[in-house]
């Protein structure tokens, strides 16, 4: 059996491993190294886990066979789900880790004395607290996650859903789950602790519902950070260091992570949050739709006009994946390379799902990173390219948002492409995005509108080059 | 105007701070301590993070956070020798199945990514 100063510092060490983990991501070339530490950090952690508590009979091969299933689990879904499906993984895996929370929670509240928190009934008032918060968060993430799995998924719509009374309702369970708590630790009522649960998963539930399938960027990412504070409770619970900091750290990262999205779109925190984004502002801007002239093309059209360029940027969005266009679009620059047509990619922060949902496709397709451009380093370039190459974007590109103070994205920060000379817009049709709002860029002097699937449109023109 | 805004929050946070300190319990510090400068260390950590690398991000957070698996482990294994099987050890053993998902799912697929993103060849 390991002292308690041994795990410790173990512990210690894991944490710091983990640290090193997120560290190493800050460059691809480290990126391979750092998940190297964080498995090493993992393995320590669960190591001297065993170790201390020195229990090796009968529970200790139980818990081996559901560490063991979990694995296999783990380990089937990891090598079998496509990129294009990382979103709702990730989703997926957030709702765990709150269930794993609230499931650690509950073994705590029942059997106190195993983790040293005092008796049923009479559990430290610290430890209690902590508890609760643990519980309530994990909570919120699994029920939360959930209800974004299922849109992702597009099990459930990805519209926001919305009520009369909606905020009220939410802000009267956030103030009773306080309430209870509080009621909690003075009577330490297992039924209220039952009840406490109960309403946070159902706040975890009505907190999603309303928020719109181009704000899961956002989600996904606050989802995260709500993760992380989960397990940073259950640390406090447990007195453990590596819970404690990897929970801090996690939470600080899907925090900054919902900032930079939330920056991407030019909105607040809490008006994203708050929700029903795209689902009224449809009305007000459709009235001027389909009566301006469009000019739209066929592959090979675009073939020529990409044929006679000498740079083409290309911008990748949500479409793209849905298409499964990827490996099509490099084969189409390859030709594109031979033909000596310099190539680059442009991504906007929230094109796609998640935070860096394109870039991963990209590389899936075999795309170098290093051609591979944020929106502040390629802006400029677009002045100068020849050919923008969208593909699945829209949103992003709409020149509304620096010209319409009225417009609902003024003021997002968006891809200068009309500065190009041509664009090539690749869409299955004229209707507007996620945001509801008609781009103005398809109305556009130099604007070819490719009407297609784009995966089928890309392979096309790779053909007429 | 950012001084303006900002100087609202670090009064709020350092009340806050204060009445941790003035109502929590002694142990409760050192925790809070590493607690807090692991967010700050996250802070500055993940803004070093490059955008191309999010996604990866994301995955590894997700399984690194189960590391939660080590509370369900001390609840699974705290069952008595006649009865392992009491609720709470099952909630634990629950909870080391749907970690145990999360850190090989996520440090593997994390793994699947990472090795896709290559640079550009230089002989070309």
């Amino acid at each position: 059996m390991l002292s308690a100063n041994l795990s410790a510092i173990f512990y210690l060490i894991s944490g710091v491993l983990f640290i090193l983990a997120l560290r190493g991501l800050s460059s691809p070339e480290t990126s391979r190294q750092g998940n190297f530490f964080g498995i090493l950090g993992m393995i320590i952690a669960v190591t001297v886990t065993f170790l201390s508590i020195g229990n090796f009979s009968t529970g200790f091969v139980v818990v081996l066979i559901f560490l063991l299933i979990g694995g296999l689990i783990g380990a089937f879904i990891a090598y079998k789900i496509p990129m294009t499906a990382m979103p709702e993984l990730v989703a997926g895996f957030h709702s765990l880790v709150g269930l794993a929370a609230v499931f650690v929670a509950i073994a705590a509240f029942l059997n106190p004395e195993a983790f040293n928190l005092g008796s049923p009934g009479n559990i430290k008032l610290g430890s209690l607290i902590e508890m609760s918060i643990g519980a309530a968060v994990g909570a919120i993430t699994f029920s939360g996650s959930i209800i974004a799995f299922l849109k992702l998924q597009g099990i459930m719509s990805g519209s926001p859903i919305t009520f009369k009374g909606q905020h009220p309702l939410n802000a009267l369970i956030l103030i009773s789950i306080i309430v209870i708590t509080y009621f909690l630790c003075s009577t330490q009522s297992a039924n209220l602790f039952w009840i406490l649960l109960a309403i946070s998963f159902l706040i975890g539930f009505l907190l999603i519902i309303p928020i719109g399938g181009a704000d899961m960027p956002v989600v996904i990412s606050m989802l995260n950070s709500y993760s992380g504070w989960a397990a940073a409770g259950i640390g406090f619970t447990l007195e453990n260091t590596a819970l404690i900091i990897t929970g801090a750290l996690v939470g600080s990262s899907g925090a900054i992570l919902s900032y930079i999205m939330c920056k991407g779109m030019n909105r607040s925190f809490f008006n994203v949050i708050l929700g029903g984004f795209g689902a009224t502002e449809q009305s007000s801007s459709s009235q001027n739709k389909e009566q301006r002239p469009v000019k739209s093309g066929n592959a090979d059209d675009a073939a020529f006009l990409m044929k006679n360029a000498s740079s083409v940027i290309i911008v990748p969005g949500y479409g793209m994946a849905v298409a499964q266009a990827q490996h099509a679009l490099r084969e189409m620059v390859d030709t594109l390379k031979k033909n000596d047509i310099k190539v680059s990619y442009a991504i906007h922060p929230v094109a796609g799902r998640m935070p860096g949902h394109m870039n991963v496709l990209l590389a899936e397709a075999n795309v170098p990173y290093d051609e591979v451009f944020e929106l502040e380093e390629i802006n400029n370039d677009f002045a100068n390219a020849d050919v923008a190459f969208v593909i699945g974007a829209n949103d992003v590109t709409n020149p509304v948002a620096k010209t319409d103070p009225q417009s609902p994205i003024y003021g997002m920060p968006v891809l200068d492409v009309e500065k190009c000379k041509s664009v090539l817009f690749v869409k299955r049709s004229l209707s507007p995005g996620y945001a509801g709002i008609d781009n103005d860029l398809f109305y556009k002097e130099n604007t070819l509108m490719l009407f297609a699937d784009a995966k089928k449109m890309t392979e096309d023109i790779t053909k007429n080059l | 105007m950012v001084k303006k805004s900002s100087f609202f929050p670090v009064f709020i946070a350092i009340f806050l701070l204060f009445l941790v300190g003035a109502f929590a319990p002694e142990s409760f510090m050192n925790h809070f301590t590493v607690f807090v400068l692991s967010c700050f260390i996250g802070y500055m950590v993940i803004w070093n993070v490059t955008a191309s690398l999010h996604t990866p991000l994301m995955s590894v957070t997700n399984a690194i956070s189960s590391v939660i698996i080590v509370g369900a482990i001390i609840a699974g294994l705290a069952g008595n020798s006649e009865n392992i099987f009491n609720t709470s050890s099952i909630f634990g053993f629950l909870a080391i199945s749907l970690a145990a998902i999360n850190i090989f799912g996520g440090f593997l697929v994390t793994q699947r990514m990472l090795a896709m993103y290559k640079k550009k060849k230089k002989d070309k």
